[in-house]
């Protein structure tokens, strides 16, 4: 919401980053169905990554909301990927 | 422009939408915390995990993402056809939303029935037989997508209430704060499966 004004997004958008989720889904299934082994992991989390920040950009409004929501946000992901870092140094190094 | 009938209407709808966004941090930082305990098991217990996620049914899992996905348009258009002053449409999006998550939870369910059928649920005669890192994988499972679907339940209360309230015209298009915040709830439901999705079903 800047200058009171909120922000109306089109009908339009919402069913592209749909559809562009959609696509998103049966890649990864998809890939995931391939025996790539460790590749296979990787893939599907970075389709969801992917997935997720499109949610959060679009579908949650990040994209024209006030910017300290998406600041705040991504202050939350650097501190769920540094706890999964720091877990997991310590069992691959103990 | 002073509009008199407001005057008095104590109102944040700034600090309500904060206050939905730190509580959906609050509820990331939880299921986070939950992904952590998986991906530990997970590598501690490589193959018994390849082994149990090989029985749940990729394609339920991928209906119910695709059921999500759409949920989460519907809801989100709402939000811009109460803006657009189209009630009307609003109430359809919404209710579209709630069968969707309904539709979510009778699937859930045909797959819970279906593994317990199977004698795969927690403290159960066949799982005891089955290695550590099985019972681990299926105890996650249930724990996680069960705290999942709780969420459902309540996105479908919250979002039903919030009908009530448009229906009513409490929630207009000059005062939807709490139909937006109802929404960011139901995208949080979909984020947390958008990750739980390939971590039971997809990486085998």
């Amino acid at each position: 919401m800047e200058n009171g004004q909120p922000h109306i997004v089109k009908y339009q958008t919402f069913a592209v980053v749909l559809i562009v989720l959609l696509v998103f889904t049966f890649s990864s299934v998809a890939i995931t169905q391939l025996d790539l082994g460790v590749y296979s992991v990787t893939a599907a989390l970075v389709f969801a990554s992917l997935k997720s920040i499109l949610v959060l950009m679009y579908f949650m409004h990040l994209k024209f909301d006030n910017k300290f929501y998406a600041i705040m946000m991504t202050g939350i992901v650097l501190i769920l990927i540094s706890l999964i870092s720091i877990t997991f140094l310590d069992y691959l190094y103990r | 422009m002073i509009d008199h009938s407001h005057i008095d209407e104590h109102r944040d709808d700034e600090g309500a939408k904060t206050g939905m966004w730190i509580f959906i941090f609050t509820e990331l930082l939880l299921f986070g915390g939950l992904f952590i305990v998986y991906s530990v098991y997970r590598y501690l217990n490589p193959l018994a995990f390849h082994m149990a996620a090989e029985e749940l049914d990729v394609w339920l899992g991928t209906l119910n993402t695709v059921i999500l996905l759409v949920s989460s348009m519907t809801i989100a258009m709402a939000v811009t056809s109460i803006q657009l002053r189209n009630k009307r449409l609003t109430l359809i999006l919404m209710g579209i939303t709630v069968f969707l998550a309904l539709l979510f939870m009778v699937n859930k369910y045909f797959e819970w029935t279906g593994k317990i059928s199977h004698g795969i649920f927690p403290g159960s005669e066949i799982l005891h037989q089955s290695s550590q890192g099985e019972i681990l994988f299926f105890g996650l499972y249930y724990a996680m997508t069960g705290l999942h679907a709780l969420h459902i339940v309540v996105g479908v209360a919250f979002i039903a209430y919030v009908m009530r309230l448009v229906k009513i015209d409490d929630v207009k298009h000059d005062d939807f704060v709490i139909l937006e915040n109802s929404a960011l709830y139901w995208h949080l439901v979909d984020l947390i499966w958008i990750f739980l999705f390939p971590l039971f079903y997809l990486i085998t």
